[in-house]
């Protein structure tokens, strides 16, 4: 028999050991699935974890990839820290992606070196506004954010469906759901290195989270803001009777997450694909749910999550490619994953205790 | 009009099967967010099972065991190593969607037959009521069957009060004895069996053939029923019902036309569930005994 006996404090080594071990068991049990199914465990390893450190233009994409992952999931760890459950990112991604995209397409013709600004300050609104549904309803009417967020991306995913087979397809498309190529200034470019020219993907959106992940870890370390949200997730009872105003911040979170979510698909269409079409996100908000766990809820862990879950995402599509898995199974990883993590989680708060069953 | 009712009672049918499972577990204080990925995993359980044994009926009993080997991951981590119900349970589903993805691919383009309506013996001769309700299949009956028992258990058997208590106080119901984590283990294998065969039910009778998240949101729909139904077991008909006839009208919508396009149309279940929970939520809270006071919290055995 098991048994837990809390901790007097937290563990610091739990805090490290958990996520290392957590990843560890994934591979293990993941792969002891693949052999149940008849995989070879061995290629399947190489070919999810490794084949994408490869080259080193493989190993620059895996940053490209990471890129919209570690945006959303900073904006999801907010929520997370504040224990409100949002988890329609995908949706807010594609609502803050279709309006700073329509944005492009319908006035292309402002000249400005800023228009690629104007359209991340529109998806962060885009983003938001789809944020606000679940956000007013909690708070108004306790409705639970978690149910309403999620509908909200199925809603999100049509919404894109009819607009870019309907009112901004592009009449020269053959019949492809596709709008126009975006204008020159909505386009993010690939980065330059002298000697070498580009690196796989590699484009300037990735400077978005150079300055994103400080920023982060100041607002939630070093901010009044950052501390009012972290006592009113751990500790509800004491937020409310220090006066903190619970609907407020409830609605500072999801407003932010969704924003976030939104530029995360501005840089990611304008970067990777130039156009709107009926698929923009790839399950990258849902994902990001995953990465911020991983990522302990901090900003700096959430920078190596997004590596390490894009690095599987990667692995998977070299799986699809060479082995025909298909390519959803990154799932099966991240599901496991976030069950390990999580009992870390427990591990922290308690100890266990082996004794013989009588 | 006959076929029109039919097709609707058949789309209702997977969400009330996961709807009144979810009930048990949730009455039992356990908030389990999986139900999208057990029934999922019901769906390619019953097809693997189906072509593997040629009998629609193995189906029936491969879909209820794969989610409930879906439940018993959730319970073991949620009930045993005292997890975030809310993250585990989406874990749980992305879990599925990965895993199904990975065992259904083999299954892609295959086809299997659907299970068989059952006439009961005179009342399905009674006209247009005998074709409703006495001549549906195997499933249909045991989803009404599961409903009017878990309506007696919960409120006139001994251990249907023990599950109330257990997720109303879940210290109050250990001191006084009763074994509250394998009260859970149960109530929450036993929504995962009802997700299991409910799922089973899409292939089985409405789509026979796999696709990837074939299940398209109907565990989270059943999630709000629940809500809908303020935890009250009967009411999941009524709300699993409307659900039914919404998803039916905005198709036959689609397929006569209505100058509505068809993305717009398609979103109509979704949004009902939000107008649904906005509705119901706002009573809840002036009400709040109607919801089991220990949902979603983890319990911690003091020995």
């Amino acid at each position: 028999m098991i048994t837990f006996i809390p901790r007097d404090k937290v563990s610091k080594n739990w805090t490290i050991i958990g996520p290392i071990l957590s990843i560890f068991l994934t591979v293990f049990f993941g792969l002891l699935i693949f052999t149940f199914l008849g995989y070879n465990p061995l290629e399947t390893l190489y070919q999810i974890f490794l084949s994408p450190f490869s080259r080193i233009d493989r190993i620059s994409d895996i940053f490209v990839k990471a890129c919209p992952l570690i945006i959303v999931g900073i904006g999801l760890m907010l929520c997370f820290r504040a224990n409100v459950w949002n988890i329609g990112a995908e949706g807010q991604f594609i609502i803050g992606t279709l309006l700073a995209g329509s944005f492009a397409l319908l006035f292309p013709s402002i000249e400005t070196k800023f228009f690629i600004f104007i359209m991340i300050v529109i998806g962060f609104i885009g983003g938001a506004l789809w944020a606000f549904i679940p956000a007013i309803l909690k708070t108004k009417l306790n409705v639970n954010e978690i149910l309403v967020s999620l509908m909200l991306v199925y809603v999100a995913m049509l919404f894109i469906d009819f607009i870019v087979r309907g009112p901004l397809r592009d009449p020269m498309s053959f019949g492809f759901p596709l709008s126009k190529p975006y204008p020159e200034g909505a386009i993010i470019n690939k980065i330059p290195f002298p000697g070498i020219g580009y690196l796989g993907q590699l484009h300037y959106g990735i400077l978005f989270i150079i300055l994103l992940i400080p920023i982060s870890w100041l607002f939630v370390n070093k901010t009044l803001s950052g501390f009012k949200i972290n006592v009113l997730g751990a500790a509800p009872k004491a937020a409310k009777f220090a006066g903190f105003k619970q609907n407020t911040i409830t609605i500072t979170v999801l407003l932010i997450s969704g924003g976030l979510a939104g530029v995360a698909g501005v840089i990611e269409v304008s970067a990777n694909i130039g156009q709107l079409q009926p698929e923009v996100s790839f399950g990258y908000g849902f994902t990001a749910i995953i990465v911020a766990f991983l990522g302990r809820l901090n900003p700096v862990g959430i920078l190596f999550a997004g590596i390490i879950i894009a690095t599987v995402k990667l692995g998977a599509d070299n799986a699809q490619m060479s082995m025909g898995i298909p390519k959803v199974v990154t799932g099966l990883f991240e599901g496991i994953l976030l069950f390990f993590l999580l009992t870390g989680e427990t591990l922290q708060k308690y100890k266990i205790k082996w004794s013989k069953v009588t | 009009m006959d076929a029109l009712i039919l097709t609707i009672i058949a789309t209702s049918i997977p969400l009330l099967l996961a709807a009144t499972g979810e009930l048990i577990t949730e009455k039992s204080g356990v908030l389990n967010l999986g139900v999208e990925g057990m029934m999922l995993s019901g769906a390619v359980g019953a097809l693997g099972a189906v072509l593997w044994l040629g009998n629609p009926y193995f189906g029936i009993i491969a879909g209820a065991l794969s989610g409930i080997f879906m439940a018993s991951i959730f319970s073991i981590f949620t009930i045993n190593f005292m997890t975030n119900q809310v993250a585990t349970g989406l874990g749980l589903t992305i879990f599925a969607t990965g895993l199904t993805g990975l065992a259904g691919a083999p299954l892609v383009g295959k086809t299997v037959p659907s299970l068989p309506k059952i006439e009961i013996f005179l009342l399905s001769d009674i006209p247009f009521v005998g074709e409703i309700l006495f001549k549906q299949d195997f499933i249909a009956y045991l989803s009404i069957a599961i409903i009017i028992f878990i309506t007696y258990f919960l409120k006139y058997s001994k251990s249907g009060i023990v599950l109330r208590a257990v997720g109303d106080d879940h210290q109050s119901a250990h001191s006084v004895g009763y074994p509250v984590k394998k009260i859970r283990w149960y109530a929450t294998c036993f929504g995962g069996m009802c997700a299991g065969i409910g799922g089973a039910y899409i292939p089985l009778v409405l789509t026979p053939h796999w696709s990837e998240g074939m299940t398209a949101g109907r565990g989270w729909i059943a999630l709000a029923l629940v809500v809908f139904a303020s935890w009250i077991p009967w009411r999941i008909i009524v709300g699993a019902l409307i659900f039914g006839g919404i998803t039916i009208a905005q198709l036959v919508g689609q397929a006569r036309g209505w100058p509505i396009p068809s993305q717009i149309l398609s979103m109509m279940p979704y949004l009902a569930t939000i107008v649904a929970l906005t509705m119901i939520s706002g009573r809840i809270s002036k009400n709040n005994s109607v919801v089991p006071a220990s949902l979603g919290k983890p319990f911690f055995d003091t020995q």
